[in-house]
């Protein structure tokens, strides 16, 4: 899932600091599996920037919607007939679901509520770990699935590099080599094969914004 | 030829090779440049220059090769990938090569975390195999990266890192045969403390026929300290220090550790020369420059062959 953490109150407070009523929108989806923002941490950021303001003698008058998905139009449309109350919108969705809501209402200001950090896997509540960059060309099938742009600090695709200190990476103690276990892990499993050949360098296609459309469909008429 | 570099022509005539290193100022010190510069003259066959060397900003590379060249002595052009994309990688090859530099020693280069910048953004655009075979592909079919023609290819004897010390070790060697692969000339190892294993490692190349296809360089840094040795043991990563070197150095006489350092680096040397697949030695004498005529002279590497 896609992870985000909730910015520092400071920042968002300097934000919003000129508007008097602010819709906060939080996602029930990732952010909120994640607990940066769905509808409970939507409530205690409210109620921080409440205390905060009536303190700073400059009160705001706050409104809380958590939708299922801000990265769905769909959803999107319950928040249409509220929206024109507020003077600004805190979004509380990964970067993504933040601008979407930003293009459906480009008249009002948006404001981040959390920074997005990537797209993880849950190893315990409250711990998250980064997987995949998104690279747009998968290597997992021959690097025993593992990623090496996301978990080798360097992200070579020939690893490992001479920085390998006891199965961990030249960063830290605390990091495992990517490339180390992607060693044992094609060992065990008789795939080393995989890894002897020279790889080329990559191709990159995530330098420009990417759009997809799947096999089978095509824009709509009004929107291409 | 593929280079016509007074290190390749050394190795071609089946000679020892001797290199030496020189780290650039963190400044424009031109001056400083020289002064190292002038201990390494006539002792050593080609002299690496670091790129931004732990990931330090220092003067480019390039840079100080070219102050090497106006000194007449042999430049090693490090390139690390940490630092450049493609586009920058491909340019400043070009330019060196304008400026006649011969040598060149592709790196990954140690993370961005260790240096003065540790929140630069990391490039790695290429890694280092991939560099080896982007010169190789510039130098020998005369295009870019991209296929692209080039007015006139860069000439240049490409050289890559080994580290048979860090694990895993079995793939190390596998390893080294991919680089070969990727088509570097010679190869430069970490320093060389665990004798053991260095022999392991270069047998293992030797049975796979690697040593008849690249020419390996060990690599030698003398001790200057307990201290030194002890920070290496713990603190360098993919270093590997065996206890002995550090009882060794203990077990000198006081103000005699340096001196201890020295022998046991001569003593390396020695080994390496009778060694079946080892071509030469690459001497790391970080801020020891000064000392570099003495252990050359000592290791009996002088004087350096007129080829
Ligand atoms: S190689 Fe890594 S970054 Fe690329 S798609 Fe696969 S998991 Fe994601
Ligand atoms: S030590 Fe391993 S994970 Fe770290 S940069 Fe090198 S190859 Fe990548």
């Amino acid at each position: 899932m896609i992870v985000a953490k909730r910015k520092p109150f400071e920042e968002i407070k300097d934000m919003i600091k000129d508007y008097k009523k602010v819709l906060n929108v939080g996602c029930g989806t990732c952010v909120a599996v994640c607990l940066a923002g769905g509808e409970k941490e939507v409530a205690v950021l409210n109620s921080e920037l409440e205390m905060a303001r009536k303190l700073d003698n400059n009160p705001i008058e706050l409104g809380a919607k958590t939708i299922e998905r801000q990265c769905d139009r769909e959803y999107l449309e319950a928040l249409d007939d509220m929206v024109k109350d507020y003077d600004a919108i805190i979004s509380m969705a990964c970067g993504v679901g933040i601008q979407f809501l930003a293009e459906r209402y480009p008249e009002k200001p948006v404001f981040p509520g959390v920074d997005t950090t990537g797209m993880s896997v849950n190893q315990a509540v409250g711990w998250y770990e980064e997987r995949c960059r998104s690279c747009g060309q998968c290597v997992l099938g021959v690097t025993g699935g593992i990623c090496p742009v996301t978990m080798c600090a360097k992200g070579l695709y020939n690893g490992p590099c001479g920085g390998t200190n006891n199965g961990n990476c030249e960063i830290s103690d605390e990091q495992p080599c990517a490339w180390f276990m992607i060693y044992e892990r094609l060992e065990k499993q008789g795939r080393l094969d995989n890894i002897l050949e020279f790889k080329p360098p990559v191709e990159w296609n995530d330098q420009v914004p990417r759009t997809l459309i799947q096999s089978g469909y095509k824009k709509p008429e009004e929107a291409a | 030829m593929k280079s016509g570099s007074n290190l390749e022509k050394v190795l071609e005539a089946g000679h020892f090779a001797f290199t030496g290193e020189l780290g650039p100022p963190r400044g424009a010190n031109v001056e400083e440049v020289r002064e190292k510069a002038e201990f390494l003259k006539g002792k050593v066959d080609a002299v690496n220059i670091t790129d931004n060397q732990t990931a330090m900003v220092r003067m480019s590379s390039w840079a100080a090769s070219i102050i090497l060249v106006q000194e007449g002595l042999e430049p090693n052009f490090q390139m690390v990938c940490r630092d450049r994309n493609r586009l920058a990688m491909q340019a400043d090859i070009l330019g060196a090569a304008a400026h006649g530099i011969r040598n060149m020693l592709c790196l990954s280069g140690d993370h961005q975390k260790f240096g003065d910048h540790p929140q630069a953004k990391g490039v790695f655009d290429i890694d280092s195999m991939q560099l080896i075979a982007m010169v190789k592909k510039m130098r020998d079919e005369g295009q870019f990266l991209s296929g692209a023609e080039l007015n006139e290819a860069p000439k240049l004897f490409i050289g890559a890192a080994a580290n048979p010390f860090a694990d895993p070790f079995e793939w190390r060697v596998h390893r080294l045969a991919k680089k070969i692969q990727a088509g570097v000339d010679f190869i430069q190892t970490q320093c060389i403390y665990n004798m053991d294993k260095f022999r392991e490692w270069v047998k293992q190349a030797n049975d796979m026929g690697l040593t008849e296809k690249v020419y390996i360089l060990a690599g030698v840094t003398p001790m200057k300290s307990v201290g030194m040795a002890k920070y290496m043991k713990s603190k360098v990563p993919g270093m590997d220090v065996p206890d002995e070197v550090i009882q060794r150095l203990q077990g000198a006489e006081k103000g005699k550790v340096a001196e201890e350092g020295i022998k046991m680096a001569c003593e390396q040397i020695e080994e390496f020369k009778e060694m079946k697949g080892v071509a030469g030695v690459h001497l790391m004498a970080i801020e020891w420059e000064h000392k570099v005529p003495e252990i050359a002279e000592r290791a009996g590497v002088l004087p350096r062959p007129k080829v």
